[in-house]
């Protein structure tokens, strides 16, 4: 696993056709990648630089920018307990600690069956129900140990299966753009030829400024 | 800015001056239109401290140490000056209160992660933290925490090393990497406090460039491999030069201690290399302290080379010659090479061999260059004209990424930044075709067949050379319109190895006569083969752009004799040598065997010499074949000037002292003419220029001074513009200004009918005038070779790295060779049943070799792609330098 497969090569092929540079891709195709494989391989970064026509490293700059982004295998549940400031005051280390106990593992270890990632994590922006943490950026909010117990034996039993699929994939619906609705380029060499309409507003005459 | 109703009360006065009105620190000065404060500042002495600020790069404000006051009517905020514009009526403040403490605060965060390992870090002395710390920064930092520590250093390439905790993150090798280079292979991984430079895992930053990355970095995260933990700053003692290794000239800095070089520099001169150099010509200074260069003369003892005195060496060089002139007459010695040589070097030799021996079987070329007529005598661009914004290039040349790199990044520059139009005639996809309007891609030996269909239409019945005839009528639209309004400027080099350079100058010839207005920039690679054309050191010419027929009188002045009749190239030189009749064969710096593109004919042609003559630093294939071999100082070792491909003079500096007992070429030659009774009657390096220059009509005006004067230090192209040159011709004046041969050459075997000019041309005024120089004439073209339909017709190209002499003699870029493999379209592959990555026989008439092929579809269907001059297969085997061009069959099978 590593390079897209057939049928992600085809979807890859789709999303670069949405934008009117196919660098423009460059994130859809890493979640894409993450989707296929639970993380962002070495391969699967060349495959893209190939895809939208520039080098590894430009792709690796990107992927790396971004925590959701992981370079290396996680568990197939990733479990972020945030620890900032509300979930903080609210129990929020507690839990993390709790967490740790139950799954045996430090913040960023991954458990040895490879099922769960924990992470402690800064606000993730549901301040209100706090503590809180996400399973896979489900979020799970006003979490007690109990709680947290009870996730992860659901979880491990498979019954959470219909609402917490596995870690890279973001949604289950794959939205689709019908071909005449894409900004259609699709081949890297043509990308130099920026599309009409980047143009089609422009003020009339040079150096004009508004 | 155009406020052209904002003032009512029409004030005249304003208008008047061009540029913007700014103070800084209370100075008032004219800024240009558009101008950075931080440059405005700097061109008026103010020197604002930065750190990823670079003039040649996009201005990214990425560390904030140029941070000033300014205020633009609005009160003083502090607003970095790198991204600012100078505006009328600003004031910028550089060093009050609040504009110090904000740069004391913004050098102490930078430094919260650097090491400050200063005494150990190979930066330390030229590194801006450093000095701004000392002249600028807080006694102390307030901060107290651990540092951060990562591994180091990490080699990010061959060549170049990464130390992360040094970084400060400016971003100007990767801006570098990306913006000038093209080769964005180092980029910023991870985020905040984490963010390090880095590569993509096993992806190395194998640029050409990536040298320039190392001098750029404004602290010691990047370093060389080749300088780390050699040397300080103050250890340094610098000369500005000129690169000799190709013919870009790029202008560098050459930097020793204790008589050993260091490193080169780039040195920022704008007609040419902004500074840059490509890493071969940045890392070759390795070669000069090689322990393999030769030190003392050598002479042929059986298989073997002794050690000689010179004296022994010399003598036995100018008995050679001597036995030649005897045996049979100048004709029977020739003289291969010439184009590593100072311009002052090349001078010598051409007297030497035209004017003392008098044979005109004299060339610094290799077989694969431009006729000398068409370098010296199509109307000349220079690499600006080519680059100008709004222009249109049509380029018909080696990719030059691989032959001129720094021209490469020229180009490139003028297409991706300032939008200049690329029309590309080419057998193979070169590094500028993806930047290319239109690339025409022709069959080998077609170019001029694609050009005249460019020209004038594809004729009746026949194909454009295989060029797709849609990419025609594109091309055609645009040359036509550039080359109407005046735009157009037209590059011209050999594109293959594997074909006669006949086809591009039939192609340039057809160009000359469609447009004849145009100009042109004709490529040659090696260093300073300009020079060496421009002194004459080619069959049929004399120093100054002059043809043997219209300078003979003129030469006969002031040389004891001129050749009778033009001579052999090095094909001819070679050919007849092999026929028994050369006698002596002198090789300056030149390896026919690993360079000229026949190896059968090399081979055959040294063989067949009774001897030879070497004059080089290494011993080299061919060099090893000498019976006397001459140890000459290198670039860095003489003084003198170099010419690059645009005909742009600039001064050579001496850095350090030769190896051993090795002489300059130009001494050499002076010994050997007066070993053979007659006199070169120059004294140093400065005689040679000044009577180059007496005698020859390009180089009129173009005197030392002039040469050492400010107003050259960008360099000076020849010829002057004509109501530049001082004074016209006088040449009585002239010729009484140069140095008159006072001595006959003894034995020269045709002199007897020349003898009249000589004798008395140091008085009178009437002797012959300045000759007219070389104007470029079309040969009758030749008709495009028949195609076989059972043959791959081949494109041999060269690269970057080859088994090139000082390439191969610095071990940081001797084993940078690709290596060889046969590209074949896909299409062919199916026809003769070869598989991917099959290594088979290939063969031509000349000759066979092994090699590797490989599936590319950029190849043009029935030709096939090859890289030449490696070290795995010698792909000079396959090619016959009399042949128009090179037709390969692959050996599938069990055939014969
Ligand atoms: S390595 Fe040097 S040039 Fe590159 S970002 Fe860091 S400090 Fe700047
Ligand atoms: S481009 Fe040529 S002249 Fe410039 S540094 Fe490289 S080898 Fe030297
Ligand atoms: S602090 Fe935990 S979600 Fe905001
Ligand atoms: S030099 Fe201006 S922000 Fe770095």
């Amino acid at each position: 696993m590593a390079r897209f497969s057939p049928e992600h090569l085809e979807t890859a092929r789709e999303i670069i056709a949405r934008y009117p540079r196919p660098k423009s891709a460059l994130i859809p195709l890493l979640h894409l990648a993450q989707e296929q494989d639970g993380y962002v391989t070495d391969d699967a970064m060349r495959h893209i630089a190939e895809l939208v026509g520039v080098t590894p490293a430009e792709v690796l700059g990107t992927c790396s920018f971004y925590e959701m982004f992981k370079l290396h295998p996680v568990g197939t549940y990733l479990v972020n307990v945030c620890t900032n400031i509300s979930c903080m005051l609210c129990g929020g280390e507690e839990l993390l600690a709790h967490a740790s106990e139950r799954l045996g593992v430090a913040p960023g270890g991954t458990t040895p069956d490879g099922r769960f990632t924990l992470e402690e994590v800064e606000c993730i922006a549901a301040c209100t129900e706090a503590p809180c943490l996400q399973v896979n950026y489900r979020y799970v909010t006003n979490v007690t140990n109990d709680d947290f117990d009870r996730l992860i034996d659901d979880l491990a039993a498979g019954k959470l299966d219909h609402e917490v699929p596995p870690h890279g994939t973001l949604a289950r619906v794959r939205q689709h753009i019908p071909a005449d609705r894409t900004a259609g380029i699709v081949p890297v060499a043509e990308a130099a030829v920026e599309p009409a309409w980047m143009h089609a507003n422009e003020a009339p005459g040079a150096g004009g400024d508004a | 800015m155009t406020d052209t109703a904002a003032t009512p009360d029409a004030e005249v006065e304003p208008e008047v001056v061009p540029g913007v009105p700014v103070t800084i620190d209370g100075r008032e000065i004219i800024a240009d239109e558009g101008e950075l404060i931080i440059d405005a500042a700097e061109r008026h002495g103010i020197y604002i401290p930065r750190f990823c600020y670079h003039p040649r790069m996009t201005p990214v404000g990425m560390c904030r140490m140029c941070i000033c006051e300014v205020d633009t009517g609005r009160g003083p905020a502090l607003q970095p000056t790198c991204m600012l514009e100078c505006t009328p009526g600003m004031v910028v403040e550089t060093a009050s209160p609040v504009t110090t403490k904000a740069q004391e605060g913004v050098l102490e965060l930078l430094l919260i992660n650097h090491p400050l390992d200063c005494r150990v870090c190979a930066k330390g002395g030229e590194s801006p933290p450093l000095d701004q710390t000392v002249a600028n920064g807080p006694g102390e930092s307030r901060f107290v925490e651990e540092k951060r520590h990562k591994a180091k250093p990490i080699p990010i390439s061959d060549i170049v090393l990464l130390d992360r905790e040094r970084c400060i993150l400016c971003d100007r090798c990767t801006r570098f990497a990306k913006e000038v280079a093209g080769d964005p292979l180092i980029h910023f991984i991870n985020r905040g406090n984490d963010t390090e430079v880095n590569t993509f895992p096993d992806d190395p930053f194998a640029s050409y460039f990536s040298g320039n990355t190392v001098q750029i970095c404004p602290v010691g995260a990047l370093t060389s491999a080749t300088y780390r933990f050699r040397a300080r700053p103050w250890d340094l003692e610098a000369v500005e030069s000129t690169c000799q290794t190709c013919a870009v000239g790029c202008r560098m800095a050459i930097e020793s201690s204790r008589n050993e070089v260091l490193r080169y520099q780039g040195v920022d001169i704008d007609p040419v290399n902004w500074g840059w150099l490509c890493d071969k010509g940045r890392f070759n200074f390795e070669a000069l302290g090689s322990e393999h260069r030769l030190r003392e003369p050598l002479i042929k003892q059986g298989d073997a080379h002794r050690q000689a005195r010179w004296a022994e060496a010399l003598g036995e060089a100018a008995a050679a010659l001597q036995a030649a002139l005897d045996a049979g007459g100048p004709e029977r010695i020739g003289v291969i090479g010439g184009a590593r040589l100072t311009n002052e070097a090349a001078y010598a030799w051409a007297k030497l061999a035209k004017g003392v021996l008098g044979t005109d079987n004299v060339d610094c070329r290799l077989g694969d260059s431009l006729p000398a007529e068409a370098v010296l005598g199509l109307p000349q661009a220079t690499i600006d004209d080519a680059c100008r914004p709004g222009g249109t290039v049509l380029y018909l040349g080696p990719d030059p990424k691989e032959a001129l790199p720094v021209l490469y990044l020229r180009l490139r520059h003028a297409l991706v930044h300032d939008g200049i139009g690329l029309v590309e005639v080419t057998p193979v996809r070169t590094s500028l075709s993806d930047h290319a309007a239109v690339v025409l891609q022709h069959r080998p030996g077609e170019v001029h067949t694609a050009v005249r269909a460019l020209l004038h239409g594809i004729p009746q019945g026949q194909d454009a050379g295989g060029v797709d005839p849609d990419a025609l009528d594109a091309a055609r639209a645009r040359v036509a319109a550039a080359a109407e309004a005046g735009t157009l400027t037209v590059v011209v080099g050999t594109q293959s190895v594997a074909e006669s350079p006949q086809w591009v100058t039939d192609a340039a010839a057809a160009l000359a006569e469609a447009y004849p207005q145009v100009r042109f920039l004709p490529l040659v690679r090696r260093g300073n083969e300009r020079g060496a054309l421009e002194m004459g050191l080619a069959p049929g010419l004399l120093p100054g752009r002059t043809t043997l027929a219209d300078g003979a009188a003129w030469y006969r002045t002031t040389w004891p004799t001129v050749p009778g009749a033009a001579g052999l190239d090095t094909a001819g030189i070679l050919t007849a040598a092999a026929a028994g009749q050369i006698d002596t064969l002198v090789l300056l710096g030149a390896d026919p065997l690993t360079d000229f593109p026949d190896r059968d004919l090399a081979t055959r042609g040294l063989d067949g010499a009774r001897r030879i003559i070497a004059l080089d630093i290494f011993l080299n294939p061919s060099v090893l074949q000498a019976d006397v071999v001459l140890p000459v100082a290198a670039f860095g070792e003489v003084e003198g000037s170099t010419t690059n491909l645009e005909g742009r003079i600039s001064l050579l500096n001496q850095k350090v002292t030769p190896p051993g007992t090795a002489r300059s070429d130009w001494e050499i030659a002076a010994e050997l003419a007066r070993r053979l009774g007659s006199d070169l009657q120059v004294a140093s390096t400065d005689d040679l220029w000044n009577e180059a220059v007496a005698m020859a009509p390009s180089l009129d005006g173009i005197t030392l001074e002039l040469l050492l004067s400010p107003d050259a230090s960008d360099g000076v192209v020849a010829p002057l513009p004509a109501e530049a040159t001082p004074v016209p011709d006088e040449p009585a004046d002239d010729a009484a200004d140069a140095p008159v041969a006072a001595t006959e050459p003894d034995e020269d075997a045709d002199a007897d009918s020349d003898e009249d000019a000589e004798a008395d041309g140091d008085s009178e005024p009437t002797g012959p005038s300045t000759p007219p120089m070389v104007a470029f004439s079309a040969a009758q073209p030749l008709d495009p070779p028949a195609l076989d339909a059972y043959a791959l017709r081949l494109v041999a190209t060269r690269k970057l790295y080859d088994l090139g002499t000082l390439t191969q003699a610095s071990p940081s870029l001797a084993g940078l060779t690709p290596g060889t493999v046969l590209r074949v379209n896909p299409y062919d592959f199916d026809r003769l049943g070869v598989v991917e990555g099959q290594t088979l026989r290939v063969k031509s008439p000349r000759g066979g070799v092994e090699v590797e092929i490989v599936t590319d579809a950029t190849v043009l269907r029935g030709t096939a792609a090859v890289h030449t001059n490696q070290p795995d297969v010698a792909v000079n085997r396959l090619i016959d330098a009399t042949q128009p061009v090179t037709d390969i069959r692959i050996e599938t099978g069990g055939a014969a």
